[in-house]
């Protein structure tokens, strides 16, 4: 019986050697296929149904699988045609009829019609999807009162199929944004016949948007998608300008670790990735340049001021508090990834946007103003709490304010650091003193970033409130004269800056790795990617 | 005996009713819900998403559809993955998770016995005090820094290996060597200290003296009375194994469900959390079943009823 044991137990040893010599076998590791882009591309998507989803890493995939009516040139961002060939605009700004390339194709290989974008926005817009990104067409007449239940015809919403080549587009007021908006996933045109042959329209887990199923109308269709491992899109043949797409296929790996990102790129295995990791971005600037990708972006990395409580209720407080913050050393010093300080809410680069003159870092008058708010030095004021989620560089950048408050001010800030959602349900229920955020451009308009601080929307999270800056921003949405509008907003920044709910910190910039044998890629603020226009030259240099 | 296995998996149906029950009221008393965001989506929008999974519904409610749903097999949709159920996600991902903790296994079988025994069968040499100092340093280095460490010298500098990924042979060496690190460590200075013990005892002295061979004493007298120990650590150590790898599928970017179990947790995504953690809860509780067994089997004087 012994032996038998000790048999058995042997033999499972030398089971574990022939395991460990399998493994061995095949060791080349991945075989690199030809113009196969592979991209590293953050979190695993929550879904691909573009009606659904509403993060970065989403945004990036659906962009090569989907077009809108329009899409934007990537250096300038000014619209292009893309499923539309043409439109006009009449009626000040209202109207929109937009005539669709005859060569636009489902990956299917059967024509785009103009109401399949009907169709598509009366699915974003019905109540019982429960879109996140609805509220992006509300800028169609009549969408809001449809998408919140007031009106239950989709009729009456300003989107009409006038032919299957033509759709005619009625606005709620002119929004000059219209066409940039349409290469947003949240305008994408869906095709009924592979929503509906999986469930429900307005079913949320109608399983449709996957391989075999998913139908789209993009430069690439999506072959594999093998969560949390990879997603692979590959050249749809039938894509109206299928001959001028350079790239097989790209292969989008979710890699949400930075560190492991980076190892990846740096062993040849990814072309890109999605970020880098801040301490990285030194070593990258001295010794592979040519790999460190590094431009303007938009979005604003700010504190937030509860306005409800006091001391902060006082906007010489909060104003003091900006001018104490010197965020040109906090960029150079602590964050050195090249960001620009943040002097105002909306970033350079929005498109025939003048701001105002931004607070600027004058620590006499931060202390000045903190005297006459009745805390001279600091004195009397209470101590208030700095809350940031759990992340490195909010709390080196936590460390660095709290510093300057404490010596410019006299003022004593402990650092509260909660996991995101907490942080998040602390923020909603204005349960802080000073709060980090970010905002980050949907589209590049200055409205995009204004509208948060409007009284009472749900990103406002400040307790601000301004009837004035309300009525400037909503004057603003009505204006038909461009360069009046952009006053409008250009004034309410204004007035935002004085009350300071905020505190600008710094403004991003789109930082990634990037293989030089990747070619074509246009940096733009909004770290918009024509995947169609991509390409690779390999062999010249590999990473 | 089978009526003994037959109580102990009667013994599960309460286990697993309490794991689920303090599951789901502790995912819904963490502060945050699944659909907050840094781009708070608009109140109707929220209204209609929480009508959807019935979260607008009082909590026993919830609680007592979701425990029906869970009888019948279905954990129901996850809420931050539209698009498939959390049933799917769980067998999609459940199997990447126990691939890797087997071979973690083996890595710890492996090294952790072949050390232990040399060790114990040179003791106090030079072969013993570098497998005990190993040993110590395969306990002191966390997965994350191990990890790392191995994917610089085996891939970036020798590139011999891939860095990370979970698709040939090749990728599954690291991660396994990483989690079976510390499970061999403690497998070595447990095999170690119990051989040690065993050859000690009277009997072992009898077979020297009927002129066995030492081999044949080490490995046929003494091992099989050392495991018993080593098979006790076991279970625990697989259950560890199968359902820790978080952080090792995290470096080397395996689809496995500890990252799926960690993310659902940051994301509050309910269902996915208590349908991970009623998996778990059945794995722990079958492996430390079958190690009770095993354990019975190898040493008689164990009696079970």
């Amino acid at each position: 019986m012994r032996l038998l044991r000790s048999f058995i137990a042997y033999g499972v040893i030398v089971q574990l050697g022939l395991v460990t010599s399998v493994w061995l076998q095949g060791c080349a590791g991945q075989p690199s296929e030809p113009n196969v882009l592979l991209a590293g591309n953050g979190t695993e998507p929550a879904a691909l149904d573009p009606h659904l989803v509403s993060g970065v890493s989403e945004h990036r995939i659906l962009s090569a699988l989907f077009e809108g009516l329009a899409t934007m040139d990537p250096g300038s961002l000014e619209p292009e045609p893309a499923a539309a060939s043409r439109w006009e605009i009449s009626d000040g700004g209202l109207v929109y009829r937009f005539y669709l390339d005859p060569d636009a194709r489902w990956s299917d290989g059967t024509p785009v019609k103009a109401e399949d974008f009907v169709y598509a926005w009366r699915r974003m817009l019905t109540p019982a999807l429960g879109a996140e990104y609805a509220y992006m067409l509300h800028c169609l007449a009549g969408a809001r009162d449809f998408n919140e239940g007031r009106a239950a015809d989709f009729s009456a919403v300003g989107a009409r199929a006038l032919s299957d080549d033509v759709l005619e587009v009625r606005l709620e007021h002119p929004t000059p944004y219209f066409l940039r908006m349409q290469s947003h996933f949240a305008w994408y045109p869906v095709k009924r016949e592979a929503i509906e042959a999986s469930g429900r329209m307005d079913d949320r887990n109608n399983p449709w948007a996957r391989p075999g199923t998913l139908v789209s109308n993009g430069p690439f269709r999506l072959a594999v998608w093998q969560p949390n491992d990879q997603i692979r899109v590959e050249r749809n043949p039938f894509y109206r300008r299928a001959d001028k797409v350079r790239l097989n296929a790209i292969v989008f790996y979710p890699v949400d670790n930075q560190q492991t990102e980076e190892r990846l790129f740096r062993a040849g295995l990814l072309d890109m990735t999605s970020t880098i990791p801040r301490h990285k971005i030194p070593v990258y600037r001295q010794r592979m340049p040519d790999r460190l990708q590094s431009h303007p972006y938009l979005g604003t990395y700010f504190y937030r001021f509860n306005v409800t409580r006091p001391p902060l209720d006082d906007p010489r407080v909060r104003r003091a508090l900006v001018m104490a913050l010197d965020r040109r050393e906090l960029v150079d010093h602590v964050l050195k990834g090249g960001e620009t300080p943040a002097d105002r809410l909306v970033p350079d680069g929005m498109a025939d946007y003048q701001p105002p003159a931004g607070i600027p870092f004058d620590p006499e008058s931060a202390r000045r103003l903190l005297s006459e708010a009745g805390y001279p030095g600091g004195k009397g004021m209470r101590e208030l709490d700095l809350l940031f989620n759990t992340s490195e560089a909010h709390r080196l950048i936590a460390e660095a304010a709290q510093r300057m408050w404490r010596e410019t001010l006299g003022v004593r800030v402990v650092l509260r650091n909660q996991d995101w959602k907490v942080y998040l349900a602390s923020m909603d229920t204005l349960d802080y003193d000073i709060a980090r955020s970010s905002w980050i451009a949907d589209v590049p308009d200055a409205v995009n970033f204004l509208e948060c601080f409007l009284t009472g929307v749900g990103n406002n999270r400040t307790g601000w409130s301004s009837p004035e800056y309300d009525r400037l921003i909503r004057d603003a949405y009505k204006e038909p004269d461009a360069a009046f509008r952009m006053k409008l907003l250009a004034r309410a920044e204004e007035l935002l800056l004085e009350a300071a709910p905020i505190a600008p910190v710094y403004f991003y910039r789109w930082t990634f790795l990037m293989n030089p044998a990747v070619r074509g890629l246009v940096p733009n603020p909004l770290g918009f990617i024509c995947w169609a226009d991509l390409w690779l030259e390999r062999g010249e240099s590999a990473p | 005996m089978i009526r003994y296995v037959l109580k102990r998996v009667a013994e599960l149906v309460p286990v697993l009713w309490a794991v689920i029950t303090i599951a789901f009221f502790l995912a819904r008393l963490a502060p945050g819900g699944p659909f907050d965001a840094e781009r708070k989506a608009p109140p109707e929008a929220l209204r209609q998403i929480e009508a959807y999974y019935k979260l607008d519904q009082p909590l026993w409610k919830q609680y007592a559809s979701y425990l029906g749903g869970v009888v019948r097999g279905d954990f129901g949709p996850s809420f931050r993955k539209p698009g498939r159920t959390v049933t799917e996600w769980i067998l999609l991902r459940l199997p990447v998770s126990l691939e890797l903790g087997i071979y973690g296994l083996c890595v710890a079988l492996v090294l952790g016995l072949a050390g232990g025994l040399a060790a114990a069968l040179r003791p106090d040499s030079i072969l013993d005090r570098t497998l005990n100092f190993a040993s110590l340093l395969g306990i002191c280095l966390p997965a994350f820094l191990l990890g790392p460490l191995l994917v610089l010298v085996f891939s970036l500098w020798l590139g011999w290996l891939p860095v990370a990924g979970w698709s040939t042979p090749a990728h599954k060496v690291l991660p396994s060597l990483t989690l079976g690190a510390l499970y061999a460590a403690y497998l070595a200075r447990l095999t170690r200290g119990s051989m040690l013990e065993v050859l000690g005892q009277d009997f072992i002295r009898a077979a020297r003296a009927r002129g066995l061979s030492e081999a044949r004493v080490a490995l046929v007298h003494a091992l099989p009375g050392a495991m018993v120990p080593v098979s006790a650590f076991l279970g625990p150590a697989i259950a560890g194994l199968f359902t820790g790898s978080f952080v090792v599928e995290t470096i080397f970017f395996i689809p496995g469900l500890g990252r799926e179990f960690v993310e659902a947790a940051f994301n509050r995504d309910y269902t996915m959390v208590i349908g991970t953690v009623v998996v778990y809860a059945a794995l722990v509780a079958a492996l430390n079943l079958a190690a009770d067994l095993v354990t019975a089997w190898l040493d008689p004087r164990i009696r079970l009823e």
